[in-house]
Parts: C-alpha cells; sequence; structure tokens
C-alpha cells in the first residue's frame, strides 16, 4: 500500500469534525465522500487522490458510532489512517466494514512524518517507509483476530469465506 | 473476575477471561436506531447485490428499534429513512418498534432502561455510542457501528477484546445541588477524552449505594466521552426496585468477585466536588459554575439522553418554578412516558408558564440535526454530553455542558450560573 500522507496532527478529531450530524441522514456513500473532514478542512476531498493516507493525532474519530466516518473517508479515498490511537468505535467500524486500516504508530513516528511524504505501508512486516525521507518506522501490528479480519476485507467476507 | 468479565465470559462460553482476550460472544438484545437502522438495512443490501440475501433474522424477538434522532420527520430525507425503517421490521417480524407518535416513544437510550429492553447480566449492543448509558444496571452495554450490528443480526454474536476495568470509587456525601453531572464532567476533566479508551470505568462506593438509577445512568452515559468501551454499576437493591417498577422478568445479579482485578482505581472525595460545566469545545475542558460567572449565554437546553430523564426535568422545575426565564430555553423531555409524568406532576406547567418551550422526545438539537440547532457565534448551554465543534449547530458556535441544575439556573439569569446563587 502505496500513498500521500495527509497530516492533521490535533488530538481528539473527532466524528462531528470528520462527518457532520446533519449528513447522518444521508447512506449514499458517494454523497458521504463530499463531505469528509468537512468540520476541520472543507477541501479536504479535492485534495485526496485515490490510495492516500491520513495521519492524524491521537484519539482519532472519537464520538459517535457513525459508521459513515470511515466509510465518508474511504469513499474519498484514503486507505489507511496512521494515528497515534484510536477511539473504539470508529476502530473497528473501520476494520469490520473493511472501509480503511486504523494503523497504530507511536507519536514521535507522527511527528518525524510531514504532509505530503509519500508512505508506504508494509503489513507483513509492520513497518512503514518513508519513500519521500527515505526512513522506516514500524507500526503496532494488529491483534491474530482482528489481522484475520483485516485479510479477509471486513467482518462480513470474513465470515462468509470461512463458510465457503 | 469483574462483573465485565465475568458477563464476557458467560457470553462466550469461557470459565475465565482476562483483558486483552479477544472473544466472540453471544449477544441477548440489540438496538438500532432512525440513523444506524438505515445504514445497517443499507449493509445488507450492498451484501444481497453480491448474491446474499438476509433470509431471517436471528431473533426477531431480541431486536428493537427506536426511531430518536431525526423526528419528528427533520425533512423528506429523513422521512423516508423513517419508511424504510419501518417496512424493514414489519418484513423481519420485529414487534419492539417504538414510533414516534405512536404511544410510548423516545431516545434510544432512555427507553433502554424505562421501558426495561435490557435486564441486569445481559450483553446488549446498540447501533450509537452512548449504549454505554445502560450499564448503569448491571448489563454489559457496548456501541457497535452499522457492519457490526448487521452481523449481531445475523448470527447473534460479535466480537469483543476484553477491556481492563477502571474502577471508579465515589465516597463521601454528595452535597445539595451536585448532580451526577458534576461527578462525571469532573472525572473527565481529570482522566482526558481518551482516559478510559478500550477500557470499563465501573463505578461503586458509598455515593453509588444511595444514587438512585437515573442519576446513575448519568454517568455511565457519559463514559463514551471518556472513550470508553462501557459503563458499569454492579446491580443492588436500588436496581431491583427500579426494574420491578418496570418488568417482571427474570434476571440474576451478577457482581464481580472480591479479588478481581482493577488495572487502576480512582477514589473521589464527592463531598469536595461542586457544579461545574464543560467549555467548548471539548467535555474534558472543565472549570467551576461560579469561575465562570460573567459569560453571556444565548440559549439554554434541557434535552437528551443525558439530562432529560425524570429527575433532571424534576430539578429543573424546582429552579424554575415562579421565575421567568431571560433567554431562549428548550426543554424537550427524552420519553413519551417521561413527558406524560412530567405533565402530571405540573412541570409542564412549571416550564411554560416560566417561558420556555417544551417539545417532544426526539434527539433533535443535541446532535446538531434539527429543532433548535444553533447558529454562527450562538452560546448554549445544555444538558446534553458533547460540546465538539458543530455538535449542535454552526462549526462556531459554542455549547456549555453541565447539569439541568445549572442550565435551570442558567437560563434565568442569561449568564452561566451556580444553582446554589439563585
Ligand atoms: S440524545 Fe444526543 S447523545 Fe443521546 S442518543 Fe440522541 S443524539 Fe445521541
Amino acid at each position: 500500500m502505496k500513498g500521500r500522507a495527509h497530516k492533521y496532527e490535533k488530538p481528539n478529531i473527532d466524528t462531528d469534525v470528520i462527518i457532520p450530524g446533519p449528513y447522518l441522514k444521508i447512506h449514499e456513500h458517494k454523497e458521504l465522500a463530499k463531505h469528509a473532514m468537512e468540520g476541520i478542512d472543507p477541501d479536504f476531498p479535492k485534495k485526496v487522490s485515490p490510495g492516500d493516507l491520513l495521519l492524524a493525532g491521537s484519539n482519532f474519530g472519537c464520538g459517535s458510532s457513525r459508521e459513515h466516518a470511515p466509510i465518508a473517508l474511504s469513499v474519498c479515498g484514503i486507505k489507511a489512517i496512521l494515528a497515534p490511537s484510536f477511539a473504539r468505535i470508529f476502530y473497528r467500524n473501520a476494520i469490520d466494514g473493511g472501509y480503511l486500516l486504523p494503523i497504530e504508530i507511536e507519536e514521535s513516528t507522527m511527528n518525524k512524518i510531514s504532509d505530503k511524504d509519500e508512505l508506504e505501508v508494509d503489513l507483513e512486516h509492520n513497518k512503514i517507509t518513508n519513500l519521500t525521507k527515505n526512513e522506516v518506522y514500524f507500526m503496532k501490528p494488529f491483534p491474530e483476530l482482528i489481522a484475520k479480519i483485516v485479510d479477509a476485507g471486513g467482518l462480513m467476507n470474513f465470515k462468509f469465506d470461512k463458510e465457503r | 473476575m469483574t462483573i465485565t468479565e465475568k458477563l464476557l465470559a458467560r457470553a462466550s462460553g469461557k470459565s475465565k477471561l482476562s483483558p486483552d482476550d479477544v472473544v466472540f460472544a453471544k449477544v441477548d438484545k440489540v438496538m438500532m436506531h432512525d440513523v444506524s437502522g438505515p445504514g445497517v438495512i443499507k449493509v445488507f443490501d450492498e451484501l444481497e447485490k453480491k448474491g446474499i440475501k438476509l433470509e431471517h433474522i436471528w431473533d426477531p424477538d431480541k431486536v428493537w428499534i427506536t426511531e430518536d434522532h431525526f423526528v419528528p420527520a427533520a425533512d423528506r430525507i429523513s422521512a423516508e429513512n423513517i419508511i424504510t425503517l419501518s417496512k424493514w421490521s414489519k418484513k423481519y417480524g420485529i414487534r419492539k418498534h417504538f414510533k414516534y407518535g405512536l404511544g410510548q416513544y423516545g431516545i434510544c437510550h432512555t427507553l433502554s432502561h424505562e421501558e426495561a429492553m435490557v435486564l441486569p447480566g445481559e450483553v446488549y449492543v446498540g447501533g450509537d455510542s452512548h449504549t454505554n448509558t445502560t450499564g448503569a444496571i448491571g448489563a454489559f452495554a457496548a456501541g457497535l457501528g452499522h457492519t457490526d450490528i448487521a452481523y449481531v443480526l445475523m448470527t447473534g454474536q460479535t466480537w469483543f477484546k476484553v477491556p481492563e476495568t477502571l474502577m471508579f470509587r465515589l465516597n463521601g456525601k454528595k452535597p445539595d445541588y451536585v448532580m451526577a453531572k458534576d461527578i462525571i464532567l469532573t472525572i473527565i476533566g481529570d482522566i482526558g477524552t481518551d482516559g478510559a479508551n478500550y477500557k470499563t470505568m465501573q463505578f461503586s462506593g458509598d455515593v453509588i449505594e444511595h444514587l438512585e438509577m437515573e442519576e446513575r445512568l448519568t454517568l455511565t452515559n457519559m463514559t463514551t466521552e471518556a472513550g470508553a468501551k462501557n459503563g458499569i454499576i454492579e446491580p443492588d437493591a436500588i436496581t431491583d426496585l427500579y426494574m420491578r417498577e418496570r418488568t417482571n422478568a427474570e434476571y440474576t445479579h451478577t457482581v464481580g468477585d472480591v479479588d478481581a482485578e482493577y488495572s487502576e482505581i480512582f477514589s473521589y472525595e464527592i463531598d469536595k466536588i461542586e457544579p461545574v460545566v464543560a467549555k467548548p469545545f471539548s467535555p474534558a475542558n472543565i472549570s467551576a459554575v461560579r469561575e465562570l460567572q460573567e459569560i453571556e449565554i444565548d440559549k439554554a437546553y434541557i434535552g437528551s439522553c443525558t439530562g432529560a430523564k425524570l429527575e433532571d426535568l424534576r430539578l429543573s422545575a424546582k429552579v424554575l418554578k415562579g421565575k421567568k426565564v431571560k433567554i431562549r430555553t428548550e426543554i424537550l423531555p427524552a420519553a413519551q412516558s417521561i413527558y406524560i409524568k412530567a405533565l402530571k406532576e405540573g412541570l409542564i406547567d412549571i416550564f411554560t408558564k416560566a417561558g420556555a418551550v417544551v417539545g417532544p422526545p426526539t434527539c433533535g438539537a443535541c446532535c446538531g440535526a434539527h429543532m433548535g440547532v444553533l447558529g454562527k457565534n450562538e452560546i448554549c448551554i445544555s444538558t446534553t454530553n458533547r460540546n465538539f465543534p458543530g455538535r449542535m449547530g454552526h462549526v462556531e458556535s459554542k455549547t456549555y455542558l453541565a447539569s439541568p441544575l445549572v442550565v435551570a439556573a442558567s437560563a434565568i439569569t442569561g449568564k452561566i450560573t451556580d444553582p446554589r446563587d439563585i
């Protein structure tokens, strides 16, 4: 997985910022993507190219259980989010829905990466390579069961792959 | 084991569980509402496109549905979401669907206890982050997203990483005019909005032993704001009293072992707690009310699953009785049954005579949806649970979170006001 990083280092970026309340009644994924990160950067969807990564401060996705949040981010092109920690419902929505990967990194790693750096994520070796700066960082591996769900591409695939 | 570990062990068929174990657990009850429900239905629609059709759900009698976020239908899309949800629940034989304008209805986390939809000892998941609320009755209650709820509807199970438990011992005597809201805001101010991330917040101590159920529910409700997976209080005589007024259903008490391990124990002397508010833009941004007395506000809001239960309304009425509000004040009981009780007790009369508007039960402005959202630069004092940018309306509006007593007192003066000073 390779892409450019979009850095928003503020901690506690919450779901009201990622996709504000009035859009909760919308369930069309493409429509939601137009409003991704509207509370912090209304131009965000225009800046993202498919496959890009989001770099964020700790406790990313705190707040509500709205699955609209990982949906909006993923449909607008984000493949993975790198942050020191995630709010728990956001974390499991991202994984179970198979939308994007919430990857836990050290706070110091976050500080080393700059906005627009080109990164390569290697899930097999839990390694992140910064192609712009020529640096290598480590990511926290996923626990066993969660890694299996990630591999399957979400909880539903995990269930139906198993049954097949 | 702690109560949380025991409940998850029972549900996953294990004799022992420890923090960080990941298990599949059986779910006893599941809830979705007019925002999460259509999201869940969308997950099923997508599966159907892949050739996987939902013939029936795991157990229609363990599923219940509410209409609360965008009711009365805020606009055409909201109305259509409610129609979609109604058709779906009829098709799959769900009997407990609380419909707006059709007898009992209200905010999901309020109906959960008002209607005894969940019993002590059960494992309960809901498509809403404040599902934690219901842990006050001694159940494991946690919020999930659409895909996870869809999975539960198909299989009756979900996965959990067993959380560590943070124990909050609340001792001493609660001073007059201090509410559970002041206690939980003080705690969140201390541990931060990620202070309990992935963990359980459990409450005990002599304050809890005497705290009535609706106040306990305020504590567990806001564990979500500290990032907790669940909030919980062991069931006792107060729990039984509350449940017996609402249901005859059988249940048993599960409590933690005497040698249960808590990853951290926090002790609070409640005598020292005073009325507080959470300033914009974080529930952890706490100040004593008396330090902010000069701040002028535009609107007072008494509503939501956190702050519009019967006791919240009773205390607000005590402050507002015979007084006039100085700023726009909106009061929305959290469920129709609470509205009716408030009416019988004369509370609605007090509110309307004071000049406040009383609205129907709805999440409404709590999540910035409709019915009283804030405009640019508007300042609100509110009994709700979140004050992130844009939570109740415009991103440049401001919300101060407080107890119903503080909000009612502030409504009278137009400034942030300590109820002890009225
Ligand atoms: S009242 Fe507010 S916090 Fe409670 S369920 Fe509704 S939107 Fe969520």
